[in-house]
């Protein structure tokens, strides 16, 4: 609030509180920019003439200490940008490193791992549908959600001992055998998980009041979607169909059958419904996994020190968010010369000024909602 | 009390003592009707909700008190400093001041105005002052916003509400709260079963004119932080909350006196009497629920799984007992005594389930956003509200000057109006995406 006339009494005669434009900062601190991300607007009355989205504020270097730490010492850090969605990033990262060393994880690990990332998927979505459905005023939602990501991280829990930045995949496969009763614990939230999202959707589907404050609200077009790089759930909505599991499959996907939800409108309202369905593809991916999970080892022989080749690859996975990709140089020594993360949540947020001119205030925060951000990521 | 005190001065005294009484009461009632929201909202949500502080967080209240009262008071720099200091004043003061016409009994109210609903409405639409002060005396962007959007609010709403209150006032033909309670009671129905949908318009009217979800725009927590309480803390802040609440009280004592029979039980000519005994099988009613609601505590209190909580049970379970007791007891008591401690409980029942719809609403929909608001205020409540008007106007003519039945013109014009609801919802439905395209309104 600093280049702004002050309303004060003692400057009454000096300003008039005008009818011209105000700056009003919304974040870092502030109830609904998900973290630190600091938005400045400039609003006409309540219409947001311009917006500029000032990032930094969680930035910790990174992609810099790659460059100082063994490969395998650099996992756990991953989990640390996108924190709500940690298993995708270990999984990314992970296939990225043995992609750079020729080696493949064995097909056991490859199913756990797809099981627990689209899990995690789920986990990240409900978080968002949470956060989301609270900036818009819907109080309830959000304890509903918790309450099954909770489930979801007890999964995580019993697995490996973590819950949120779990590190739960090695290079080369999985450290952990997979405890007893895993596909029974999945399966019984798959089972449960039905009537749950189905609770949800009662809640806001078709809410004359939820359709109200979405539909309409930040359209991005597909061209405008593309030419800014926006990947996952928000590209899908404006109807491009494009998911990094369907096109370029990795770790068990081409065995399974999923839909991509794709939407035409690329409003808010269809970013909320592509991700509710996305949800329910998830789960049915999830039960076609624990059905068949091939027996063997766990781990391909990567051996102890991990010396890459020099060389250079760039590896992506659909995060929950969208394309997570990671670029990683190698100078044949046992620590990364570069590595690069491409994160979704970052590419995406630029489009947020497309979507934001000419809205309302409450459609903010609805916008940031709807691009679903995490700011760890962002800033890295 | 008319053994202690001379009855020339009863009637200047009296009144002072319910004065003292309300303001007295009402911090505290409005800071358990923040605990009953709040374990509303945690059973809604499939949480506890405030445990921690005493037996089943019944001392919430009263800690997040002395926290407020213990904060430091802030003033931002940049403030108006008078109009930051005022400005809470003015709205908790507004928001007692309508106490002093609001009848919580036959007998328990400080002035029966003749035009005490008219009064009413003005005081406490006069607390959007403190507000709108405020807000602009902090010198924020957010408090400014929720001030303008807060007062935006109010014009709207007021006028919806107030024209879904006249169609009752047709029915009432007074301004008197008494009068209004008194022709419910010689009409033989409350109000809400002649014109439905004046209450309905009512409800939603009185929810955005304090500020509550889906309409709690000017204190909009994921916009606007806080909106016009932004900049203000500790007891500053408590005082706009008192205030928000007070009116919450107001305006569902409101709509109790006018639409739910005030201080009224249900079926109050139903007069069949308990076998033996002068007492009325409906005033019988009360003691008897209180009665079972002991009963199951104590069935209750053993199979808690900690001591404590065994106690609390107990505790409340005596507190049923004693409280049935004291209806009991007001029943064979003198006829003053038996309307007062009835009709008190009855109008507070009726108060807390009018409340217990804010939150119901307040926890199931999302908040609208400003322009819809102004949208759904003045394209269709405020359309609708006229339209019940003139069709409960006509009903009373139909039923008055040409002899037609009373319940069927009110059925009819209801159906009628309904009608229109529903068209008018449509046409709103239609015309929505053309708004868009345009920008908005």
């Amino acid at each position: 609030m600093t280049d702004t006339p002050t309303s004060g009494l003692s400057n009454v005669e000096t300003t008039v509180l005008g009818a011209d434009e105000i700056i009003l900062n919304m974040g870092p601190q502030h109830p609904s920019t998900h973290g630190v991300l600091r938005v400045k607007l400039k609003l006409d009355g309540e219409r947001v003439v311009d917006s500029e989205c000032i990032i930094g504020y969680l930035h910790r270097g990174v992609e810099k200490i790659a460059e100082h730490r063994s490969y395998q010492q650099f996992a756990p850090y991953v989990d640390r940008m996108d924190y709500v969605a940690a298993v995708s990033n270990g999984l990314g990262y992970c296939e990225a490193v043995e992609k750079l060393l020729g080696a493949e994880a064995p097909p056991r690990a490859r199913v756990v791992r797809t099981i627990l990332t689209e899990l995690q998927r789920i986990a990240s979505h409900l978080l968002w549908l949470g956060t989301h459905a609270l900036d818009i005023g819907a109080l309830t939602p959000v304890f509903y959600c918790f309450r099954e990501r909770e489930e979801i991280l007890k999964i995580f829990e019993k697995y490996c001992g973590a819950r949120l930045t779990t590190h739960a995949f090695r290079i080369g496969g999985l450290q952990y055998e997979t405890y007893d009763g895993l596909e029974a614990d999945v399966k019984r939230f798959c089972d449960d998980f039905t009537h749950r999202i189905d609770e949800y959707e009662t809640l806001l589907t078709e809410n004359r009041i939820w359709v109200g404050r979405t539909k309409g609200v930040g359209i991005l077009s597909a061209a405008d979607a593309i030419a800014l790089g926006v990947t996952g759930p928000v590209l899908r909505a404006s109807g491009v169909k494009w998911d990094l599991r369907k096109a370029m499959p990795y770790a068990a996907y081409a065995d399974y059958q999923f839909d991509i939800p794709t939407r035409e409108t690329g409003d808010t309202y269809d970013r909320y419904i592509v991700r509710m369905q996305e949800m329910r593809q998830s789960q049915r991916i999830c039960l076609q996994a624990i059905e068949n999970i091939p027996s063997g080892p766990i781990m391909a022989k990567v051996g102890k020190v991990l010396k890459p080749p020099p060389g250079e690859v760039y590896h992506s996975i659909e995060a929950p968010k969208g394309e997570l990709g990671y670029y990683i140089v190698s100078d044949g020594t046992t620590q990364a010369y570069r590595v690069r993360v491409r994160p979704p949540s970052f590419i995406n947020l630029q489009a947020f000024d497309k979507m934001a001119r000419g809205s309302l205030v409450a459609d903010v925060v609805a916008i940031i909602g709807t691009i679903d951000i995490v700011l760890g990521e962002v800033d890295r | 009390m008319g053994h202690l005190i001379p009855p020339s001065i009863l009637p200047y005294v009296l009144p002072v003592i319910y004065g003292v009484v309300i303001v007295a009461v009402l911090p505290l009632m409005a800071g358990y009707i923040v605990l009953l929201e709040r374990k509303v909202m945690a059973d809604m949500q499939a949480r506890l909700g405030p445990m921690r502080v005493g037996p089943h967080g019944l001392l919430q209240p009263i800690a997040d008190a002395v926290k407020l009262l213990l904060k430091e008071d802030i003033i931002p720099e940049k403030a108006d400093k008078l109009m930051f200091w005022i400005a809470p004043l003015v709205s908790v003061t507004m928001a007692l001041v309508a106490y002093s016409a609001m009848p919580f009994g036959p007998a328990f109210q400080i002035a029966d105005l003749n035009v005490g609903l008219l009064f009413i409405l003005a005081v406490s639409s006069l607390g959007i002052y403190g507000i709108v002060l405020g807000g602009w005396a902090s010198n924020s962007h957010y408090s400014l916003l929720g001030a303008l959007r807060s007062a935006a609010q109010l014009v709207s709403y007021e006028t919806a509400a107030g024209l879904g209150l006249v169609s009752a006032l047709l029915l009432a033909g007074s301004l008197s709260l008494k009068e209004i309670v008194q022709a419910q009671y010689d009409q033989g129905e409350w109000f809400v079963f002649s014109v439905p949908i004046g209450f309905f318009i009512y409800l939603v009217g009185s929810i955005a004119e304090t500020n509550r979800a889906p309409f709690d725009l000017p204190e909009a927590e994921s916009e606007l932080v806080a909106g016009y309480m932004t900049e203000y803390s500790g007891f500053r802040w408590s005082l706009y909350f008192l205030a928000e609440y007070a009116n919450m009280i107001i305006v569902a004592g409101i709509a109790t006196t006018l639409f739910l029979g005030g201080w009224l039980r249900p079926f109050p000519h139903f007069s069949d009497h308990l076998p033996g005994t002068s007492v009325e099988i409906m005033d019988g009613l009360p003691a008897m629920v209180f009665l079972g609601v002991a009963l199951y505590c104590f069935w209750l209190a053993p199979k808690q799984p900690v001591k404590i909580q065994k106690i609390v049970m107990a505790t409340v379970g005596g507190l049923c007992i004693a409280l049935a007791g004291t209806m009991v007891a007001a029943l064979f008591g003198p006829e003053g005594v038996r309307l007062g401690v009835y009709g008190g409980f009855w109008f507070m029942v009726k108060v807390m389930g009018y409340l217990y719809a804010f939150l119901w609403v307040r926890f199931t929909f999302p908040r609208y956003r400003f322009d819809q608001l102004m949208r759904l205020g003045w394209r269709f409540l405020i359309p609708l509200a006229l339209v019940n008007l003139i069709a409960v106007a006509t009903a009373k003519v139909a039923s008055q000057e040409w002899g037609w039945y009373p319940r069927i013109t009110m059925i009819l014009a209801t159906i009628f109006t309904l009608g229109v609801a529903l068209w008018l919802a449509s046409r709103d439905a239609k015309q929505e995406p053309a708004v868009e395209a345009a920008g908005g309104d």
